[in-house]
């Protein structure tokens, strides 16, 4: 076995480090899915009679559509009556401050390395934590609050802003656009609410870290932001999860809405259980991201750092509506073992002088599967729409793979389209040079990995790239035994 | 002090034997070269001291400071002073060289049993090995030989030799691919860091190198054995008569 070979072999032999479980109660629902799931689950959120419509409708149209089969990815059939749809941890009343919050939960953050206390006395980052299904602690709401920014998790804003939410749920998402978003729209728990108000700058990275919990949940995140006119938001999204046997399914949705001259920055590093060695267990994370330049000069630029999950289904999407607006989106994703991924976006230009830029890294080792999938589509109105795309493979070893599916469908001839691809192995005089220099093996291809990845690395604010350094290099600990 | 004695080293790659038996004995401050016709084994020498997998030790020893180098990784070896200047060193995109010394010396530091060097020092300390070989600080920001010329590479491999500091520097064909000037700068900086507890070997083809650095002994490598051995001036007498002047003396040896 050549050195490379073997290096990667042993790629295989780093233990999940974040698999541990948290011992809080929940109230849950029982398994399956039906409409009484959806009246029990809408009942518990106490909310109005029209978002229980809106789940209705949303559920009645899923049951007409089929899994959907194109991508390239395999996994066991789904029973979707076998999962749980809500899970809530029982909590009395509701916290003020850290001091009423589960002594467990901040235990659990702790291990996670993003105690809150931390998060606030550090970083100035305000943190909406949601573990399983409910939001449990909102920072900085009050500084927020002052600038009229709303950030809150989403069945705070049902109950606080229903006419927000009205008018925006779906509104870039809508409940039939797939099979995965239409189950979400359903049953979906909760998830986080931003509204920026005209001409506000956020003054910090708004971040969320998710958490999915309970065994046989379902995880179904609803998240939306409202970027109003000249408005700027950075917000931030980390997952963990801790170890399980059985698969965990989780849709979430994103819906991003950008008025004229605003700008949203939406970066996520996701580490969920990928699965043990031998791919057993692990997330199946089918979710459905796009956000929607609505006004000129709008901007919404996607980073995202995907290291964990079992099975990946994932486009963020921008639709450049309005006139010189901008839609970006940065991509790693690492698979390793048997994990497999099939992530890429969508960049739809409708309004003239659009531009569009795709940085996509993939990196597989072990036995996995690694596919880019984008569509860059340019409609007949989009005078001078350009797009640029990048997308490239790394190989570790010789028993994974990498694909790449781009499709461009252009009705505007004054449109520029750029593609370019490449696909290279880790090579064995890279590592060599490194070691000449002292450096070890698992270091070198640490090193290696990040720098081939620091385009991307570069988009995510400063903790948030500190933090997917060190994700990618967890992701290689144990490579060497 | 004795630093390194190669006792009848043999080594093939594949199914091909490349050094048939070399002995050598280095010594702390001493300068070696060791020249000889292209496919004598000259940069196999260089590559097994430095540990590369691809070829295989068939027979003999190498001791260094006292211990079998054989029994040790690549990563040990360097960590333990024995730094190779690379002949067609590689690129690493995405990492600068700032960044890649930094990880290199403090694993070399950690392995000393010191303190990993803080972002202060070590600029500092980059600052002042910058000098000796002319070096300018964009570069070092760059990705790893990504996009330099080949003598850009060369300095940033003396460059590197300065920092980390080695025991015993192996240089393989430093002086390919440079011109004068550069070639000038890059010898400077060698015997800059010269001391009188470090040695080097200078594996060359040619002797213009032995120009600017000067060595104690010469080797000459032919057939995987060194057939001749001798101060600066074998150097000179070789520059002369070429190595077909070596050749037929070893070959009717043999013969």
């Amino acid at each position: 076995m050549s050195k490379d070979n073997q290096i990667l072999e042993e790629f295989t032999n780093s233990d999940y480090k974040y698999g541990f479980e948290s011992n809080f109660e929940s109230e849950s629902a029982p398994k399956g899915l039906n409409e009484d799931i959806i009246r029990f689950i809408s009942a518990k959120k106490e909310e109005p009679e029209w978002l229980l419509e809106w789940r209705m409708k949303a559920f009645r149209h899923w049951l007409t559509l089929k899994e959907p089969k194109w991508h390239n990815v395999k996994y066991p059939e789904i029973d979707y009556q076998d999962i749980i749809y809500y899970a809530a941890p029982k909590q009395k009343v509701k916290p003020k401050s850290l001091d009423e919050v589960d002594p467990e939960l901040l235990d659990t953050f702790k291990k996670l390395g993003i105690s809150l206390e931390e998060q606030k006395r550090l970083s100035g980052v305000a943190v909406d934590a949601v573990i399983d299904s409910v939001s449990v602690a909102t920072t900085f709401k009050d500084k927020l609050g002052d600038l009229g920014i709303i950030f809150c998790s989403f069945s705070e804003a049902v109950q606080e802003h229903p006419e927000l939410v009205k008018k925006y749920l779906g509104s870039v998402v809508p409940q039939n656009d797939n099979y995965f978003s239409a189950l979400n729209s359903a049953v979906f728990s909760d998830g986080s609410f931003c509204y920026i108000p005209k001409g506000v700058r956020c003054p910090m990275e708004l971040s969320t870290y998710f958490r999915i919990n309970a065994a046989n949940t379902g995880q179904f995140e609803r998240t939306l932001i409202i970027a109003e006119e000249g408005s700027y938001v950075s917000y931030l999204e980390g997952c963990t999860a801790p170890m399980r046997d059985e698969n965990q399914l989780h849709a979430a949705v994103v819906e991003i809405y950008a008025a004229k001259d605003a700008e949203v920055k939406y970066s996520t590093v996701q580490n969920w259980y990928p699965g043990d060695k031998q791919g057993k267990g692990g997330i199946y994370n089918f979710v459905t991201k796009r956000g929607i330049c609505a006004g000129d000069n709008s901007k919404i630029s996607w980073t995202q750092v995907e290291t964990g999950s079992a099975v990946t289904w994932k486009y963020p999407s921008c639709i450049l509506k309005g006139d010189n607006s901008i839609g970006e989106f940065y991509s790693v994703a690492v698979t390793n073992n048997f994990q497999q991924a099939d992530t890429g976006t969508k960049m739809i230009h409708i309004g003239k002088n659009t531009k569009s830029r795709i940085v996509s890294k993939g990196v597989s080792a072990g036995k996995s599967q690694n596919s880019y999938r984008g569509l860059v589509k340019v409609m007949k109105r989009a005078e001078n729409a350009r797009n640029f795309s990048q997308c490239d493979s790394l190989l570790m070893g010789d028993k994974c793979g990498a694909h790449t599916f781009p499709y461009i469908e252009s009705d505007n001839s004054s449109a520029q389209i750029e593609h370019e691809a490449t696909t290279s192995k880790i090579g064995e005089d890279q590592i060599f040079y490194c070691n000449q220099r002292g450096i070890s093996e698992e270091d070198a291809v640490a090193l290696i990995v990040n720098g081939y990845c620091k385009e991307v690395l570069n988009q995510l604010p400063m903790e948030f790239a500190v933090e997917a350094q060190k994700l990618l290099a967890l992701t290689l600990e144990g490579s060497v035994g | 002090m004795r630093m390194l004695k190669i006792n009848n080293l043999k080594a093939k790659i594949e199914d091909k034997a490349i050094l048939n038996g070399i002995n050598l004995e280095v010594k702390a401050g001493e300068v070696h070269a060791i020249m000889g016709p292209n496919g004598s084994g000259k940069s196999t020498l260089a590559s097994v001291l430095a540990g590369r997998e691809e070829f295989e030790v068939t027979d003999g020893s190498i001791e260094y400071l006292g211990s079998d180098l054989l029994e040790k990784d690549p990563d040990e070896r360097a960590r333990e002073g024995i730094f190779l200047a690379f002949q067609y060193p590689v690129e690493i995109p995405g990492v600068s060289t700032t960044n890649f010394l930094k990880t290199a010396l403090n694993q070399i530091r950690q392995h000393k049993g010191q303190d990993p060097l803080d972002a202060v020092s070590f600029l500092k300390m980059m600052k002042e090995k910058m000098k000796l070989v002319e070096i300018d600080q964009s570069l070092l920001s760059r990705s790893l030989n990504e996009g330099f010329s080949g003598g850009e590479k060369k300095r940033n491999e003396i460059f590197q030799m300065a920092m980390l500091e080695p025991k015993l520097a192996i240089l393989d064909e430093t002086d390919s691919g440079l011109d004068i000037d550069a070639l000038r700068i890059v010898a400077g900086g060698v015997n800059k860091l010269k001391t009188k507890d470090n040695a080097t070997i200078v594996v060359t083809h040619y002797q213009r190198l032995l120009d600017y650095i000067v060595p104690d002994y010469v080797h000459v490598l032919y057939n995987g054995r060194i057939v001749k051995s001798g101060n600066k001036d074998l150097a000179l007498e070789l520059e002369e008569k070429g190595y077909d002047w070596i050749k037929e003396t070893a070959d009717s040896a043999t013969a």
